[in-house]
C-alpha cells in the first residue's frame, strides 16, 4: 500500500507508521522539521518500510499540489495546541489555519484523487466534542474539523473512499513524560495501534481508547446552564 | 512525582524536561541534570533531588541494523529491541530481569543477566555511543577511557543519545529450561559449577526465610522451534500493600511446591523465562506507598554468601523473589561496573523505616567484611565509605563526571 503520513513526527503518527513499516508498506512522510523527519524516516526504514520524505510546512497551501497522488491510505496527524491564554488575532488564526483550514483545503484536493478502497483518517480530538474555557480555539478548530470530515465522508463514500475521524483522549507522549499518569492516559503505542485498526475496519468516528466515547457522551449531555459553571 | 522503582527515597525535581530528538539534544541551563529512562533502578541512582531530570522516553528510534549490529537511540527499551530482533533471528546478548529498561539505563548501570558466566555484562557488547556533555557532543568506543567511565557510569558522564549494540544470533523465541530443586547451599554450589559449564543461562530462586536455604535452580538454553508468548498480562492499578511476613511465607511455600511438582525440562517462551515479573505491571505497588529496598550484593567467596544468607534468614528479611547467581570471571568493561567473580544475591526488603534500614546496614557490613560490593542500580542506603571501599576505581572515574551532571546517589556516596 502507498501511505501518506502528514505530520509524521507526531508521537501518534510515529506509532502508527511503525506498524505499517513492519509490514513493509510504502510511506511518504511529511513534516516541517527536516532533522526530526530524517530521524523518523531512519527508524521506519530500519523496521522494514520503504520511506520517502518531504519537508514541508503544511500551513502553506501553495504546496498542496505536490501531495495530490493516488494513495491507498492518508493519515493526517499534524496540529497545534496553541496557547489558551493567547488573545492576539493572528495567533488564534494560526491555530485555525493549521488545525482546520489547511486540513480542509488539503483533504478536499487529495480526496478527489484517491482510488476506490482508499481511506483517509484525520486526528481530531475529544476536545472538539464540547468547547471548554481551557482550550477554546483548539476545541473550535477540532469541532470544525469534525464537521468537515463528516461532510467529506458523505461525499467520498459514493466513490468507495472511506473517511475516519480519530478522537484520542490523553496520550502519553514525550511532552507529558513528567506528568503524573492518571489511568486516563493511554500510550502513544496503543493509540497508534487503534489508528491502524480503525483504518482497516469500517469505523467512521473512533475514540481512542474506546471509553472516551462514553466520557464524551456524558459531557455532551450536560445542559449548558450547568456546563458553563464547571471549571474542568 | 517521578519515583524510582523502589519508591524510596523521595526526590523533588526542580525541572523535568523531555529529550525526544537526538538532533536537538542539548543540556538545559537548570543544573545539575541527570538522564531518566524507564525509572527501573530501585534506589536513587536515577533520581536527582533538587535538580533536573532529562526524560529520554521519546528518544526511542532505531537508526540502523546491519549484520547483527543495532544502532538505536538511548530511550529505546530492551522490549522494543527484542520485539524487533527475535523475528529476524537475533537476541540481545545480555538481558536483565526486566525488559522494561532503556538502552541508556542498561549502559549506565552496566547490567548483567542469567548468562553472565558466558557473556559478561551489557557494556561488553556496546560498540560505540554518543554523549552530549556540557562541552559538546562526543563519540566514544571500547578502548577510550571515556567509554570505560560511561559504561556503568550511572549517567554521570553525559547524556547518551545513541548506542550501537552487537546482537547475537538466536534460533527462535524458545528456551528449554530445566528446574531442579535444591535443599541447601552446598547443592546450589555444585549445581552452579556443573550447569555453568554447559548451559547458557543459569539462576536460582531462593526461599530466603528458610534457614536451610532451599531453592530452585533454573538452567536454560535457546533452542530451535516455536514458543508462544504468554497472553495474559495483569497490572497492579493502585497501591496495594500485600507483601508482609505472612504472604511471603505463603508465596514461598506455594512457589517452591509448584516448582517441585513441575521440576524437569520444558520449553517456554523467552518472556516468562527472563522476565517473569514483567507479567505483572507496576508490581512495585504491592509494597505500598513506602516502597521497598532491594539489597543486591556480590561477594567473592562461598563463606561470604553463606554468612549473608544466614543473616537474611535470621532477620526475617522477607522477600518473595530472591535471586542467587554465580558470576563468571569475565572482566567488566566499566570503571564502576558491579559484576565481579563471586556470588550475587538480590533480596527485596519492604520499607518499614528505621528497622529496615538497620537490617540493610547489617547486611551491608557483612558484604564489606566479605570483600564484596553493593549494586548502585539497586541501592538507596550504602555509606560513602562502603562505596569507596568496594569501587576502587572511583578516583580514576571521577574526572570523567561531567560538571553539569549529578544524581542523588552520587551526592550520597561521593561525600
Amino acid at each position: 500500500m502507498k501511505i501518506l503520513v502528514l505530520g509524521a513526527t507526531s508521537a501518534i503518527a510515529q506509532a502508527a507508521a511503525r506498524l505499517w513499516a513492519a509490514r513493509g508498506e510504502e510511506l511518504l512522510l511529511v513534516a516541517r522539521n527536516g532533522d526530526r523527519l530524517s530521524a523518523v524516516a531512519g527508524d521506519l526504514r530500519t523496521r522494514g518500510g520503504t520511506v520517502e520524505t518531504l519537508v514541508q510546512d503544511l500551513d502553506d497551501a501553495s504546496l498542496y499540489g505536490r501531495l495530490v497522488r493516488p494513495f491507498d491510505r492518508v493519515l493526517l496527524a499534524h496540529g497545534v495546541l496553541g496557547d489558551p491564554a493567547e488573545v492576539e488575532p493572528a495567533a488564534i488564526e494560526r491555530v485555525l489555519r493549521t488545525n482546520l483550514i489547511g486540513p480542509a483545503q488539503l483533504l478536499t484536493l487529495i480526496g478527489e484523487q484517491l482510488p476506490p478502497g482508499a481511506c483517509i483518517a484525520a486526528l481530531s480530538s475529544v476536545a472538539g466534542d464540547r468547547g471548554r474555557a481551557k482550550n477554546g480555539i483548539y476545541g473550535a478548530s477540532k469541532a470544525g474539523l469534525d464537521a468537515f470530515l463528516s461532510a467529506l465522508r458523505q461525499k467520498l463514500i459514493r466513490r468507495g473512499v472511506r473517511v475516519v475521524t480519530l478522537k484520542p483522549g490523553f496520550v502519553d507522549t514525550p511532552m507529558t513524560a513528567a506528568l503524573p499518569k492518571t489511568p486516563l492516559f493511554a500510550s502513544a503505542e496503543s493509540v497508534g495501534r487503534g489508528v491502524v485498526r480503525a483504518m482497516e475496519s469500517g469505523a467512521d468516528v473512533v475514540y481512542l481508547p474506546g471509553y472516551w466515547r462514553i466520557v464524551m457522551f456524558l459531557i455532551r449531555s450536560l445542559p449548558e446552564r450547568i456546563f458553563k459553571k464547571l471549571s474542568f | 512525582m517521578t519515583e524510582s522503582w523502589g519508591r524510596y527515597p523521595a526526590a523533588a525535581h526542580a525541572a523535568e524536561i523531555p529529550i525526544a530528538w537526538r538532533s536537538e539534544a542539548r543540556l538545559p541551563p537548570q543544573r545539575p541534570v541527570l538522564a531518566f529512562g524507564q525509572g527501573r533502578s530501585y534506589g536513587d541512582a536515577c533520581l536527582n533531588d533538587g535538580g533536573t531530570l532529562l526524560h529520554t522516553f521519546g528518544l526511542d528510534r532505531f537508526i540502523d541494523f546491519q549484520a547483527g549490529v543495532l544502532r538505536c537511540e538511548a530511550g529505546v527499551t530492551l522490549r522494543q529491541i527484542l520485539d524487533f530482533a527475535v523475528p529476524r533471528g537475533w537476541f540481545l546478548p545480555v538481558v536483565p530481569g526486566t525488559e522494561q529498561v532503556s538502552v541508556g539505563g542498561a549502559i549506565a548501570n552496566d547490567i548483567h543477566g542469567k548468562n553472565h558466566h558466558r557473556a559478561g555484562t551489557f557494556g561488553g557488547h556496546v560498540r560505540r555511543l554518543e554523549l552530549v556533555r556540557s562541552d559538546g557532543r562526543v563519540e566514544c568506543a571500547p578502548g577510550d577511557p571515556l567509554f570505560a567511565a560511561t559504561v556503568g557510569g550511572l549517567g554521570l558522564t553525559g547524556l547518551v543519545t545513541w548506542a550501537e549494540i552487537a546482537l547475537m544470533p538466536v534460533p527462535g523465541p524458545a528456551i528449554e529450561v530445566e528446574s531442579i530443586p535444591f535443599a541447601g547451599l552446598d547443592q546450589f554450589f555444585t549445581l552452579s559449577d556443573e550447569s555453568d559449564a554447559r548451559s547458557a543461562y543459569t539462576v536460582a530462586w531462593l526461599d530466603v526465610l528458610s534457614a536451610s536455604h532451599r531453592g530452585i535452580f533454573f538452567r536454560g538454553d535457546a533452542v530451535e522451534g516455536g514458543a508462544r508468548p504468554p497472553r495474559l498480562r495483569a497490572s497492579v492499578p493502585f497501591d496495594l500493600p500485600l507483601v508482609n511476613g505472612f504472604t511471603v511465607r505463603a508465596f514461598n511455600a506455594a512457589y517452591s511446591a509448584a516448582n517441585r511438582l513441575a521440576a524437569g525440562r520444558k520449553r517456554v517462551h523467552y518472556r516468562p523465562f527472563f522476565f517473569p515479573l514483567d507479567g505483572i505491571g507496576r508490581w512495585n505497588r504491592l509494597y505500598g506507598k513506602r516502597g521497598f529496598l532491594q539489597f543486591q550484593c556480590v561477594v567473592p567467596t562461598r563463606d561470604g554468601i553463606r554468612a549473608i544468607l544466614d543473616a537474611a534468614a535470621r532477620l526475617h528479611a522477607g522477600s518473595p523473589i530472591t535471586v542467587l547467581k554465580k558470576f563468571g570471571d569475565l572482566p567488566s568493561p566499566g570503571m564502576l561496573s558491579f559484576p565481579r567473580p563471586g556470588f550475587t544475591v538480590a533480596i527485596d526488603l519492604a520499607n518499614r523505616g528505621e528497622e529496615t534500614f538497620a537490617h540493610y546496614q547489617r547486611l551491608e557490613q557483612l558484604v564489606m567484611v566479605a570483600g564484596g560490593a553493593l549494586y548502585p542500580a539497586k541501592d538507596a542506603r550504602m555509606s560513602a565509605e562502603s562505596f569507596a571501599r568496594s569501587y576502587p576505581r572511583v578516583a580514576e572515574f571521577t574526572p570523567f563526571v561531567d560538571p553539569a551532571f549529578s544524581s542523588s546517589f552520587w551526592r550520597r556516596v561521593s561525600r
